[in-house]
Formats: C-alpha cells, structure tokens, sequence
C-alpha cells in the first residue's frame, strides 16, 4: 500500500548560507495493507520528516514514494489532493482549524468532501466524539478553545472518520488519559482490520507493542557523515 | 411676418443640415443616441434648447405648428417656443393637434391619435436611462452597444422592493425593436403605449446634451416589467371635470385651500374640443381654470 | 481530465518595466490556487490578466467554456467576455464598494446578475436574493437596505454573494480578507471554504496573508518580481519551501 523506493531528502537553506541538510538518502520500504509500523529512533532522526514526505507536506528530492500506486513524490498537486481526501489520512499532533467552525462540523469536514450527505457524515462524526468521550455540549463549540487533550480526540475524530485506506499517525496517544488511549488503540486496531496500512510514531511503548506489528529505525536512513 | 435678420427658422443652413443628419441617422437605428453638436440657443438650457434645435432643423414655411408644455398650449414655455418660430421662420401656429404638422411637446403626447404626416418633438432633460444606475458615460454607452441592460431592472427592482410595486411614474424606460433601451423623456407612464405603433414620427432633442435620438413611424416600442409586475399605464382614477373623459390623462388641480381640488385633462387642445362638441364633467360650470382658483 | 483555464506563456509590461511574465499553469475544476508575494510582485497584474480586466501583451488564458471548450479568452469578442464574466466568472474585490452598488439595496445587488442573464420575475429574483443572503448568514431583514448601512465584513459577504448567485464555476479573489479585521477574516474564510466545498468551484485568490492560502487554497504559486518563483501544493510550498525567496517570504511571518 505504501512504498518507498530509494528515498532521498534534504534541505537547502538559502537564507543561512546555502547550507544542504541531507536528511536521509536511498530509503526503501513497504507497508502492506493491514499491517501498522511504528517510526523509531531518537528526537530529530526524521520520523516526522518521513511521514510528512510520504504525506507529500515535505518535498523528496530523489525516488519514488508511492502511496495506493500514486507517486507522492512526483504527482502533480491535484492528484496529492484526491489521495489525501480519499486514501491517505494524517492524523498530525497539532489540530488546525478556522477559528470559528463547530466541532461537528470539523469532524465532518472530510466526509463532505468525498461527497458524504450530510446526514450520513454527521451520524458518523457523532458516534466518534461519543466514542471519545467528548461532551455533547461542547460539539457545537469550536474545538480551539479546547484544551489540549479535547483537541487532540478532535483531531483523531477527524482523522477516522472516513475510512482511509492508509493512515499516518503522529503520536496519536500523546497527552491522552488511559481511558481515551485505550478508544484510540481499538481505533487503530479496527482500522487494521478492514485493511489499512499504517505508519505511526508513537513514544508510548505500551501503545507501540499493543498495535504495531513491526518497527523501523529511522536513524538507519541518516547519511553517514562522510 | 418673417424677422428678417434671423435666417429661416433662426439656424444656420450648415447647423440644420448637421442636426438633419444626425435626425436621420436616429431614425435608421431607433432609439439610438446620436451626438450632435447642440448650438447656443437665444434660451436657458432646460427649456427645450434641444426641442427647439430639431423643430428649427425640420420645419418648412408651410408647416403649421403648435407647441404644448405638460399638454397645455397656454403656459410661458408653450407660448415663448411658439412665437419664437412665428418670428424667425414665419411659420403658422396652432393649438389644434389635428392640424399641426409639426408639434414639439414638453412631457405629453396628445390625446389625439397623430397621423403619418406630423411630426412630434420631444425636449429631453438627460437621454440617458443608465445615467443615475451608472454615472460614467463611457460605461453607459458600452452598455447599450452590448445590450447589457440588466441594470435597467435594477432600478424598477428597487420600485418595487420599496414601495410594492413600481413606482417609476415618468421617464419610464423603454426598450425600442427588442433592441436599444430608451428614456421616452419625463412623459407619464400614461402616454407609454402611445410611443409604440405609432403613425407619426417621433424626434427626441437634448441640448445641453448633446443628444438626437428617434423613433420611425410604427415602431415596436415595449416598456419594460416583471412577467410577475406587468407595466400599467396609470393615470388618476378620476373622469375629467370639465368634459367628462375618462379615458385621458389628468392633472390634479388645487382650487382652493379648504381642501378643494378638481382634475382636468392636461391636453387642453383636447379638453376644449369635447367641451366643444358638448360634453361635460362634474363642474362644468367652471369653464376657465383661473375662475375655479378665484 | 480537461483543465477548467489553461493559462499560457502570459506577459503584461508597463513600458520597461516587467508587470508579470513567463506565467503558464492549468488548473483544474474543484482546485483553488493562492498567488502570493510580496507589493510589486506581480501578482495582482497577472490575476487582471487572467480575468480580462487587462489585455496581456502576449500568451492566452484558455477557459472551458460550456458549449465550445477550451477557448483563449484573450482574443474572445469583448461582448463574449463580458458575458462570461456574468455568468461564469466571478470577480471579487478586495474593497466591497469596487464590487458593489452602493445605492442599490442588497437584494437588487444580489439580483443585478441574475437580472443581466435576462431574469424577469421579481418574485423569483428576490427569494434567490434572499436565499443567497441567509448563505452569506446576512439576515432577510437587511434585503431592502443599502450596503452603506452594513459593516465591512457584512459587505464583502453581500460581494459574494452578488457573485456567486449565478452558479460560476471560476471565482477571481483579489485580497477577499485585506482590510478586514482578525475575526470577521475567520468567519468570511470559513463561509468562503464551505462555499467551495459545496458548489465545486475552482478559484484563483491572492493575497499576502499565508494563513488565507493555507485555509483555502490547494495550491500555491509563488511570486518575485513578475515572475513565479516556485509552484506546489499549498501545505509543501508553506512547510517545505525550495526557493530562496519562499523561504524568506515564509519566515518573515510572525508566529502567534
């Protein structure tokens, strides 16, 4: 479902001199459908570099990263849009919203955008917050004055409510309570078994051995020093 | 009794062949703005210059002619223009609709159906029905040559939002032969159906702006509605108390400050005549409007 | 797939001086493209360009048009143009009183187009006036008011609403939240994304504000100097950038 093949990134940074950051070069992996990989490696190794790649947020300099057979790496951005609306879904640390929109609505959101009635998005949207313990009352509010931990189920609302083929997953259990972690792993967990492939960084390693079948080790992508 | 010092009809020869040119041109594209360039006339602007221009570019010495302002023939305007040509082209003048062959108008068209061979002449204040929607001429005349007139709408739109129903009384636009949209000059929405089919030709003169357009003998000429708030061509829902018309179009007439009021067909020419051949209103006995006042 | 414009090789100069050149791009139906750049760069010239407000000195902004296809806009007839730009096109300015009647009450402005593609049913042109306003969360009570009584943010809402009442497929957006203040830009922002969303439009918009591309916009297109510096999808261009002067353009924002 996922797959790299020779992967390269760096960075130029033209206003400190031009100087060339090479993050990671020649990485080639594959992700099968139904199977879920966690990213390892210390702080700054690039476990969010690569998932943002393979997201096409990043750009890849060199190789082929092809996600459901389309090249992220080289796609034109129309075609990045469709399969980020309708196979791959990010479920990031940070929930970014216009300010003023309900939480329904936000969790609906990619729903309307493949087309979902209405009725059936905010149906699907509804048995999501319930299931994350976020109150009814605070639905029709916007999620930014929430706190940290009701923001973070939004943002994981949002990111499960349409059934993506493939997923990333940015510590998805971070600042959650054992109860609310445990909604999330059994998300995970559902949605590996209709079929999604998954990549994921998760620092909780209760969590990590709970869902992931396998883990790679980013700090083996590092070019070495020459 | 031609003032000699005055060429035929006070113009210049090369002024009226300008302004004919610019008359026929108005009639080959009717309801077509044409530019001409408007004389100083021996008057203010806002008394007619316009109407006064085309009258002195179409009249021969055999015309007779006859001048209303607000249908009146008796008023300082009327009587001015009137004499103004009985003086500098020596023509005869009348008050009688049937036998004028040339009658420049101030915002009426006589009740009497015209024949194809007179002439109407209107003064117009501003030829343009775009002008208070769109303030910029450059704009406005792109408009017409592109037939963009969904603006035009607008304004009756506005009538309508505001008041109920369209409100627009006088100047009601017109579109003439499905094609340019016309301001019929400050007439009452009464006399719109009259611009229409009619045998005579219609000539429209502006001075200070500068503009001739026309109307050709049974030109299709549609004024402009909703399908859900069709025109109507209102007038007061009074007959006339001098001669018991119901069928023209009235003025409202203060007769004293008790309240007292009466209506009269603003066409005087036409009021005398019925009261001639015996008809009657509701005060009758009033025959002059200045012994009613008094 | 046919692109909705396919914009060719387009120039504009002010005598030596260079307005925009060496533009080409397609985009594409349902895609919103961003143009940022700093004053000066070009951008606001190149979307005249694109809208037919400025003839370009060379190239061709090709639209797909209903009943012909892909036609250069260009050299179309200027009544062609119009017309397209009444019904298929929608413009809308970053100032409300360049887009709008400021004497004609919001319902008559909302109907002006319907009303120029030959609408003659008041009954009609009023409820789709009034529906377009409750879209544009203006309420029906305002529909005989005149947009000088409504405050900035009611009147650029009443814009898009005037412009979005004919069913475009095409919006132009110069600075649709210049000028507006930081609550009243969340609100139009969010109309205008739920707009997009719900009628499939396609829309080119620029600005200099990166948080209204980053909500709105797909795709991005980068501007120095008249000409495009680097192109991608919105979020890569904002995140990742490769040229130089999209670098510094992305972090010379001031974080809040």
């Amino acid at each position: 479902m996922i797959e790299l093949q020779n992967v390269s990134k760096t960075f130029t940074l033209h206003n400190q001199g031009s100087a060339v950051i090479n993050v990671m070069s020649d990485v080639s992996l594959s992700i099968k459908a139904g199977e879920c990989v966690a990213l390892t490696g210390a702080s700054g190794a690039g476990k969010s570099t690569l998932m943002r790649m393979i997201y096409g947020n990043y750009s890849t300099q060199a190789g082929k990263l092809l996600v459901n057979g389309v090249d992220v790496a080289s796609a034109e951005p129309r075609e990045v849009i469709t399969l980020r609306r309708e196979t791959l879904g990010y479920v990031s640390q940070f929930l970014r919203v216009v300010p003023r929109v309900p939480t329904l609505e936000v969790v609906c959101e990619p729903l309307l955008m493949i087309g979902q009635s209405r009725d059936t998005a905010e149906a699907r949207a509804k048995e999501l917050l319930t299931q994350l313990n976020i109150p009814e009352r605070l639905w029709g509010l916007s999620p930014t004055t929430f706190s940290g931990g009701e923001q973070q189920r939004v943002n994981i609302a949002r990111g499960f409510v349409h059934t993506y083929p493939a997923m990333l997953l940015d510590e998805p259990t971070a600042s959650l309570d054992a109860r609310n972690r445990a909604v999330v792993l059994s998300l995970i967990q559902e949605a590996k078994a209709r079929g999604a492939a998954i990549v994921g960084i998760f620092h909780d390693e209760e969590a990590r051995s709970a869902v992931c079948d396998r883990e790679i080790d980013v700090t083996t992508f590092s070019p070495v020093a020459a | 009794m031609n003032d000699q010092a005055y060429n035929f009809a006070y113009l210049d020869e090369q002024t009226k062949r300008m302004i004919r040119r610019a008359i026929l041109k108005g009639l080959a594209i009717p309801g077509y703005q044409v530019p001409f360039a408007s004389r100083e006339m021996p008057m203010p602007y806002g008394w007619g210059t316009g109407g006064v221009q085309v009258s002195a570019a179409v009249l021969t010495p055999e015309d007779r002619f006859k001048v209303i302002d607000q249908g009146a023939d008796d008023t300082t305007n009327a009587v001015s223009i009137r004499s103004f040509f009985q003086r500098t082209a020596g023509v005869d003048a009348t008050t009688d609709t049937a036998e004028a062959s040339v009658i420049q108008t101030r915002h009426r068209i006589p009740e009497e159906a015209l024949r194809e061979d007179q002439i109407l002449v209107y003064q117009v204040p501003i030829p343009e029905p775009l002008r208070f929607l769109e303030p910029r001429e450059s704009e406005t005349r792109k408009m017409h040559s592109l037939e963009e007139y969904g603006l035009m709408h607008v304004k009756l739109y506005e009538d309508i939002a505001k008041h109920g129903h369209i409100a627009t009384s006088y100047a009601y636009p017109v579109k003439v032969e499905g094609r340019y949209v016309m301001d019929p000059s400050p007439i009452p929405k009464f006399d719109n159906p009259k611009l229409g089919n009619n045998a005579a030709v219609q000539l429209f003169g502006a001075g200070r702006e500068q503009r001739i357009y026309a109307l050709p003998p049974y030109t299709d000429v549609i004024s402009l509605d909703f399908e859900d708030h069709p025109f109507e061509a209102s007038k007061a829902d009074h007959a006339c108390d001098l001669c018991g018309s119901t069928h023209s179009y009235l003025d409202e007439v203060i007769t004293d400050d008790k309240g007292g009021r009466m209506f009269v067909c603003s066409d005087t020419d036409y009021c005398e005549k019925r009261q001639a051949e015996g008809h009657t209103g509701r005060r009758s006995d009033a025959t002059q409007l200045q012994e009613v006042g008094q | 797939m046919t692109p909705l414009l396919s914009v060719k090789d387009i120039r504009k100069t002010y005598g030596s001086h260079i307005g925009c050149t060496d533009v080409s791009f397609d985009l594409y139906p349902g895609e919103v493209m961003g143009i940022v750049g700093e004053s000066g760069s070009g951008k606001s010239t190149l979307l005249s360009c694109l809208a037919g407000h400025l003839e370009p000195d060379q190239g061709a902004v090709n639209f797909d048009t209903r009943d012909r296809g892909l036609i250069d806009t260009v050299q179309m007839s200027e009544p062609e143009r119009r017309m397209l730009s009444r019904t298929d096109w929608a413009f809308v300015h970053q100032h409300a009183r360049d887009g709008l009647r400021m004497g004609v009450s919001a319902g008559g402005n909302v109907g002006e187009r319907l009303m120029a593609v030959g609408d003659r049913h008041y009954g009609d042109i009023r409820s789709k006036a009034v529906d377009w306003l409750e879209r544009v969360e203006i309420s029906e009570t305002r529909v005989d008011d005149r947009p000088s009584t409504f405050s900035g943010g009611m009147q650029q809402r009443l814009q898009i609403a005037r412009n979005l009442v004919t069913g475009p497929r095409l919006v132009f957006m110069d600075e649709p939240t210049g000028g507006l203040d930081v609550s009243v830009q969340a609100r139009l922002l969010d109309l205008l994304r739920g707009l997009v969303r719900d009628m499939g439009l396609s829309a080119i918009i620029v600005t200099h504000d990166l948080a209204v591309v980053r909500l709105l916009a797909d795709r991005l297109m980068v501007m120095k100097s008249g000409r495009v510096v680097e192109t991608g999808l919105t979020d890569q261009v904002l995140d990742d950038p490769q040229h130089e002067y999209s670098q510094l353009l992305v972090s010379s924002v001031l974080q809040v």
